[in-house]
């Protein structure tokens, strides 16, 4: 089990409100994805949950019980941190061993719950190395086994991938993603990066400013965002926002629409030029200023033949235009 | 910083070197040098660096003469005693300091250091009496407390800064594995921190093998260690220069070989954690 | 960045440091304090009384007071100046590839072993001694008169003994600071067409600071209290020529037999141990940070 629920959490350093109130039900066996600029919050709600930090008010219950006062160990949810963690001095075998060791296990159990752990996660053969000895990947591996071990209500993940290069970090979202497939735990996983939260997700919880923007599934805010910091933080690359009189137009103070939404074609009502142009083979990118002199950013499918300085016309696809209010809200 | 050179500049520098790390060592060796000698040749004119007549007898009657047994195992006591209470002591203090920092922290570590810096002679009086009240004085368990007060602050300087290179997210992995405070100091940071809290040992025992003041002016005979010994040894002596030779080395030559071959923790230690 | 229950661990686990510390600290000032404004002689036990601040009186106007006061603070400063200068000479000196490195730290360590009794004898004896010491060989041996160090110049000596006992300590610690400072810097300042004078007044003394502001810290911890090695050479003479605030205390706790004043040098001293202190912090403290 591990459903978790926040009722008006709130965390405050002295005088800052980081956190101001926040109520989030997180179902068991939910994936849960935490996702917002660096100083949102995001790692100290998490820290909360975990009981390493103190709620200044507000409850966290854990399975249905209140669990705001309990210490961390008591939780029984396990953390996978940013930079690993992992004990140096302890072989792999005994890093994975030592929260079973602190829980009082018995030898054998033990050992026979690392055989596992390591199995699934590939470390069979590292088990008598020390983590100084492992690449970053397998460091990670150590960390997650260290997690997976315990059997804990829930996983708790901060950031664990920014420290591996690009191609590893692919490797691990899916190997992650699977880990969650077949153990079916609730897992929370906080990150900046809204392609990791896009891609692994059952429900992103957008965060800003310590309070909460957007909850929904993946594809519930990429197509229906509720707030322009929601429309502009999902979807890569970013949503473009006019204001103004376009927006007027369309009865709204601001109106976005997704680069992927735009088509070149004469006859578009948004005349510019073509300014940068990314080839990519599979896409091409284009940054277009516009003669009303705001700049949208257009991703056409395949290859364009598009220049720097070439004159082209923009249209919005049908239906694709989210339109704001001034206070920056969704208008339906 | 170590850089390329030319030969020739090599062979210089290390000439240069050489001669410079002699110097310094020079008197050491030669009060071992003059602890071989006899009496005569020990004073002769010219001085001798080295003489035909070596002996041992200066040990053999220093050893005779004195009950260098007993001073020899009060030192040890004494200054392996009070390191091991000073860490134990300081091992929390440190952690606290290191881990769940306030903003006295700092505040509070320069008051510790600073209670070092009062000159031992003006409180002797008072710690005196009170010795001899509570009946510390002449004791080893006196002198253990006294050394482990007078090095607490650096004990705990020396910790302070080893344990704030570890980073604070390993002792929470251990907090979220269930380990309680005690597993988290016994498992987790004192392990990860051996080699520091190693030079920190290193370097207290050291402290207190040579401490020269309180050994001498709290004890009489029954907890004196090596450092009261080569005091009361020099008074009545007169000038026996291959006698008193050979005392000061008996004195100083166990920590000076375990100095030599701890050297590597020891330069460590020797910075008080505070230069990488 | 804690909770609750781990802030109050913290505090209860730096506590017995701090109560031990405090109580080391304040009993035998409070009763140095005491004692300072009593008429306590040891000669004379059953005169007893306030004597109000005549204690301290007495002290300053002790015609050798200020020259202890000079002496103090002449040893702490001498020592600081030659183990600082030294100490980066010969840390520069060892820090290039030189052979034996290993061995070189040893023999430059090795005077931090000698405990003081140890090191102040064998240079008053074996070095120092106008008939049998080296130095009076030596000079002998080139047709000089021996040098009485002891005797015409107490204080050098004894700031030249001290000196030698702390100069690997500095030594030591200038060494393992520049190991830590890159040869890439050294090689910019030079591709850069900065002289070997610039290279060390640029880069190579400052990457020091640090170093040099823990020298002068520990040292003077330890040099503000010196008293062992006075005592062994020169007995704080001839006269008063080398004594030192410690010394006189010393002086009069244990010849004098007059507590009452030791007490009042005593504080005195501790007065200005917090003066040097705090100048101490103000100037360098700051160097200290993280």
């Amino acid at each position: 089990m591990g459903q978790i629920q926040l009722t008006q959490v709130r965390k405050s350093f002295g005088e800052v409100d980081v956190i101001p109130g926040i109520d989030l039900m997180i179902e068991d066996g939910e994936f849960v994805v935490f996702v917002g600029p660096s100083g949102c919050g995001k790692s100290t709600l998490l820290r909360l949950i975990a009981g390493l930090e103190d709620t200044t008010s507000g409850t966290i219950a854990i399975d249905g019980k209140d669990a705001t006062h309990l210490p961390p160990a008591k939780r029984g949810l396990a953390m996978v941190f940013q930079s690993y963690a992992l004990y140096p001095h302890m072989t792999v075998r005994k890093n994975i061993a030592f929260p079973l060791k602190m829980a009082g296990m018995s030898e054998t159990e033990q050992a026979a719950r690392v055989e596992r752990a390591a199995k699934v996660l590939n470390l069979t053969s590292y088990l008598d190395r020390r983590p100084g000895q492992l690449s970053g990947g397998q460091r990670q591996r150590v960390a997650i086994g260290r997690a997976i071990v315990r059997e804990p209500a829930a996983f708790l993940f901060d950031e664990p991938l920014s420290n591996l290069d690009a191609a590893l970090r692919v490797g691990m979202r899916q190997e992650i993603t699977e880990l969650h497939q077949s153990l079916k735990t609730t897992m929370i996983y906080v990150t900046h990066d809204q392609v990791e939260a896009m891609t692994m997700a059952d429900k992103i919880v957008v965060l800003n400013a310590g309070r909460i923007e957007q909850v929904g599934s993946p594809l519930d805010l990429y197509h229906r965002p509720q707030n322009l910091f929601v429309a502009g933080f999902i979807g890569s690359p970013k949503m473009n926002f006019l204001a103004g009189a376009e927006a007027a137009k369309h009865g709204a103070a601001t109106i976005g629409i997704r680069p992927e939404h735009l088509e070149i074609g004469a006859g578009g009502p948004w005349q510019g030029t073509v300014g940068l142009s990314e080839h990519l083979g599979s896409d091409t990118f284009l940054k277009v200023a516009l003669d009303t002199g705001e700049t949208l950013t257009v991703r056409a499918g395949g290859e364009v033949a598009l220049r720097h300085g070439d004159s082209i016309a923009l249209a919005p696809q049908v239906g694709k235009i989210h339109r704001f209010d001034a206070s920056g809200k969704a208008l339906a | 910083m170590a850089r390329a050179q030319s030969p020739r500049r090599r062979l210089i520098a290390t000439l240069a070197a050489w001669g410079v790390a002699l110097t310094i060592f020079f008197p050491v060796l030669w009060m071992i040098l003059t602890s071989f000698k006899t009496e005569a040749s020990a004073v002769a004119m010219p001085p001798q660096l080295f003489t035909a007549d070596w002996t041992l007898e200066n040990y053999a009657e220093v050893w005779q003469r004195s009950d260098y047994p007993r001073f020899f195992w009060n030192s040890v006591f004494i200054s392996i005693g009070s390191t091991l209470l000073g860490l134990a002591i300081a091992i929390p203090a440190a952690w606290s300091m290191a881990f769940v920092p306030g903003r006295r922290t700092k505040d509070l570590l320069m008051w510790m250091l600073s209670t070092k810096m009062m000159p031992a002679v003006a409180v002797l009086i008072p710690l005196y009496l009170v010795f001899q009240r509570i009946g510390l004085f002449d004791t080893r368990l006196g002198l253990i407390l006294a050394l482990m007060l007078m090095n607490l602050p650096i004990i705990i300087w020396m910790l302070y800064t080893y344990f704030k290179e570890i980073p604070a997210e390993i002792l929470e992995a251990a907090r979220m594995d269930g380990a309680n405070l005690w597993n988290e100091i016994v498992y987790v940071l004192t392990p990860m921190a051996l080699p520091g809290i190693a030079s920190t040992m290193l370097l207290n025992i050291i402290l207190a093998w040579n401490e020269a003041f309180w050994t001498i002016t709290l004890t009489t005979t029954k907890a004196a260690p090596l450092s009261a010994f080569i005091a009361s040894f020099s008074a009545p002596q007169g000038l026996f220069y291959a006698k008193l030779s050979a005392a000061s080395a008996m004195a100083i030559l166990p920590i000076l070989i375990l100095g030599w071959f701890s050297q590597k923790q020891l330069v460590r230690g020797l910075t008080f954690g505070a230069v990488k | 960045m804690s909770t609750q229950s781990t802030r109050l661990a913290a505090r209860l686990m730096v506590a017995p440091s701090v109560i031990v510390l405090f109580i080391w600290m304040i009993v035998p000032l409070a009763m140095t304090l005491y004692f300072s404004f009593r008429l306590y002689r040891l000669l004379t036990p059953d005169r007893t009384g306030w004597v109000g601040f005549n204690n301290y009186l007495w002290f300053f106007n002790a015609p050798d007071f200020w020259l202890a006061l000079f002496n103090t603070l002449a040893l702490v400063g001498g020592v600081l100046v030659i183990t600082v200068i030294l100490g980066v000479l010969i840390a520069l000196l060892i820090d290039q590839p030189v052979k034996g490195q290993g061995m070189l730290r040893i023999l430059v360590i090795s005077p931090f072993f000698v405990m003081p009794p140890v090191a102040a004898s064998i240079w008053e004896n074996l070095f120092m001694h106008p008939q049998n010491g080296l130095f009076s060989a030596l000079a002998r041996g080139f047709g000089m008169q021996p040098i009485l160090f002891l005797e015409d110049y107490p204080l050098w000596s004894v700031i030249g003994i001290v000196s030698w006992e702390w100069l690997p300590f500095a030594t030591l610690i200038f060494l393992t600071a520049l190991q830590s400072l890159s040869s890439e810097q050294l090689e910019a300042a030079e591709m850069d067409g900065a002289t070997p004078v610039n290279r060390f007044r640029y880069i190579i003394l400052p990457h020091l600071t640090r170093a040099i502001t823990v020298v002068i810290l520990i040292q003077t911890i330890f040099l503000l209290g010196i008293f062992g090695e006075i005592f062994t050479t020169t007995q704080g003479g001839p006269g008063s020529a080398s004594t030192t605030l410690p010394y006189m205390i010393f002086k009069q706790a244990i010849v004098a037999k007059d507590i009452g004043r030791a007490a009042a040098g005593g504080i005195i001293a501790v007065i200005l141990a917090n003066i040097v202190a705090y100048f101490l912090m103000r100037g360098i403290g700051r160097h200290l940070d993280n």
